[in-house]
């Protein structure tokens, strides 16, 4: 296979067809960020910030629009300078090797960067020749891409042609194409309908299975900060929670179970005996609270006498989690302060 | 572009491929190099002309123009203008060298344009985040855009016959070879405009506002000499000027009058009596194609 190029750097480690990858130290995490600031002018879009990737994880970046998670984003893929602070992509500073951190990350815009008036394949290929990509490489790997993202049959096609969904798709596909390490997805599922965000992840997970890589999101969306393995949770600039979605959702409250039973009273009363448990009866359920609802029903189906029906296991919900750490819904926080960071995001962010 | 055979060299391979696939995605891409940035100068080059090729209705457009001052203003003016010309020589013919010029003014802008386009569209940051330099990309550009709007010039030139002027050889060549230059200076002229401008529009207002002025004090319709003093100064200033007047004698040179009439009715540039050689007329535009690419280049780096 061509991996081996003519251009053979002269210092960083390059990798040969099962070699270990471009980063620059072996161990490094796939992102570290350590202090890192941004101001526009009086504005402060983020305020030191410090946070690990490691490699392999889906790390999501939780938060309502103008929280700085573009910000933060913009500058991990080296569009954006910090003010202050360091940030290391591939274990490449993003600032001092911005060309290095560029060829080892995959960018899926918020607003679509394709060239419309050509096919699928053009745009890969110029993409591939933008990026350098080994030329006996290109075709297998753009089948690859293409296949993974369900376009190979439309291959042919111009994009004008494809629905909002379709081009998101062939973007995630792009930004694959040159095999970066870490995947960048800024907001990849917004103005899409409910169906086809769903189908989005499914593509993305999927991707996850296939290639070993590093997916760094954002997004605003509370249900698709479910898929990630890790959350961070940021509002106006700062991160207020880092951690998996279950351990968060575990720092905030309980799981609430309801089962119904073939005799609710004494389901109640043996709850009270034996588990230590306050029930009650809501909706015509019994009802209670517990740490851990998942791991709790299994010992209800083996302690409590009472035959069981039915049970339901309802975990705190990430809007509950944003909502225990910022006082606020982000619907809330959307109306306020959306517009005037947009417009800033605009004027400084793009390009 | 992909063609089957591509999609289909990999497909028999079966298994082999799809074990290999693996190995693919840690593929490593090159440092940057000049193969590198002439590799991504020649993708953006090719998307012109892809871009160019679709777009059959602009190829027809921009021809409307010129045709129309060619023969309608050609031949009006004609009336009036022959008493002045030579026997055997029309105000077409004279006007034509200019002519083909302007078939490539539009074009060469348009394609600028493009960048202003791509900006809105999104397009622009593909290439912009990519790890390749900045120049290879206004290059490519640049050489897109002079490709696109030579190939204009030379559907207008293929109506040379209509205006009188022969289809000899040496002529066509000479003259390709000008509208190439022309249209190199010119896009690097758009390109740099664009590195500026946002807005489509605007880019669009601009650019019209400059034009018609640059075409009409480029001598395209009218000779140089004997012009009042504000008006000589401005087409010594337009560099526009610098190209057609060469382009003109090249035209008038291969018609069958007399030395003395090619050089009463093409004299070539003068500054205050003296008449600017070719070499140094060809190399004022060629070098203010380069100076302009080279900020556009500057301009592109400074943006993120």
């Amino acid at each position: 296979m061509a991996v081996q190029t003519g251009a053979e750097a002269e210092g960083s480690a390059r990798t040969g067809p099962a070699g270990p990858s471009q980063f620059s130290d072996a161990g490094s995490p796939a992102i570290s960020v350590s202090k890192l600031t941004k101001r526009y002018g009086d504005l402060e879009a983020v305020r030191g910030i410090d946070f690990e990737v490691r490699r392999g994880e889906t790390f999501g970046f939780l938060g309502p629009n103008g929280a700085g998670k573009s910000t933060t984003i913009s500058i991990l893929c080296t569009l954006v300078k910090p003010t202050s602070g360091t940030a290391m992509v591939a274990g490449h500073n993003v600032v001092t090797d911005r060309d290095t951190v560029r060829r080892n990350i995959g960018l899926v815009f918020q607003d679509t960067t394709l060239d419309t008036y050509l096919t699928a394949e053009q745009n890969l290929r110029f993409h591939a020749d933008l990026y350098g990509v080994p030329k006996s490489a290109v075709a297998p790997r753009m089948r690859q891409v293409l296949e993974m993202v369900g376009l190979w049959d439309r291959r042919e096609s111009l994009v004008r042609t494809y629905s909002g969904g379709m081009q998101r798709r062939l973007e995630i596909a792009r930004g694959l194409l040159h095999a970066p390490h870490i995947l960048f997805l800024d907001e990849p599922t917004v103005g899409l309908d409910p169906q086809t965000r769903s189908s989005i992840w499914r593509y993305i997970n999927d991707l996850k299975q296939r290639e070993d890589i590093t997916i760094f999101l954002t997004t605003h969306y509370m249900d698709e900060a479910e898929h990630c393995d890790r959350i961070a949770i940021i509002d106006h600039g700062l991160i207020v929670a880092i951690d998996t979605p279950e351990a968060l959702k575990a720092s905030v409250g309980k799981d609430r179970v309801q089962i119904s039973t073939a005799d609710d009273q004494i389901a109640i009363r043996e709850l009270a005996e034996r588990f230590g448990i306050e029930a009650a009866l809501h909706e015509g359920l019994v009802t209670f609270s517990v740490e851990s609802g998942e791991e709790f029903v299994p010992r209800l189906f083996a302690e409590l006498d009472v035959p069981i029906r039915s049970v339901s296991v309802a975990r705190p919900s990430l809007d509950d989690v944003f909502m225990s750490y910022t006082g606020r819904t982000i619907r809330d926080t959307e109306a306020s302060s959306a517009d005037a960071m947009r417009a800033m995001a605009q004027r400084f962010g793009r390009r | 572009m992909a063609t089957p055979t591509t999609a289909e060299a990999a497909a028999p391979q079966g298994p082999a491929v799809q074990a290999d696939l693996t190995d693919l995605i840690r593929v490593a891409v090159p440092d940057r190099g000049l193969r590198q940035d002439l590799r991504a100068a020649s993708i953006v080059w090719r998307r012109e002309l892809i871009r160019f090729r679709a777009d059959r209705l602009r190829m027809i457009t921009s021809l409307v123009q010129p045709v129309l001052f060619l023969f309608v203003l050609g031949t009006g003016l004609g009336a009036l203008a022959g008493h002045s010309l030579p026997p055997g020589v029309s105000f077409k013919t004279f006007i034509y060298p200019g002519i083909v010029a302007m078939g490539v003014l539009f074009t060469a802008i348009f394609s600028a344009g493009s960048i202003v386009w791509d900006r809105e569209f999104g397009f622009l940051r593909e290439m912009l985040v990519a790890p390749v330099n900045r120049g290879a990309i206004v290059l490519g550009k640049c050489l897109g855009g002079t490709t696109v709007a030579t190939f204009q010039g030379i559907i207008v030139l293929a109506l040379a016959g209509l205006a009188d002027v022969p289809y000899n050889p040496v002529l066509i060549i000479t003259l390709i070879g000008e509208l190439l230059l022309l249209s190199f200076t010119l896009t690097a002229f758009g390109v740099m405009m664009a590195a500026r401008i946002k807005q489509f529009q605007a880019f669009m207002a601009l650019t019209q506002m400059l034009v018609m002025p640059l075409f009409f004090l480029s001598g395209a319709l009218y000779p140089l000499n004997g012009l009042p003093a504000w008006l000589t100064v401005l087409t010594r200033i337009d560099p526009l000027t610098y190209i057609v007047a060469p382009m003109r004698r090249a035209v008038f040179s291969h018609l069958n009058i007399s030395p003395a009439a090619v050089h009463a009715l093409a004299p070539g540039v003068s500054w205050f009596g003296w008449t600017v050689p070719l070499g140094l007329s060809l190399g004022i535009v060629a070098l203010m194609g380069v100076v302009m690419a080279g900020i556009a280049i500057v301009e592109f780096n400074k943006t993120e």
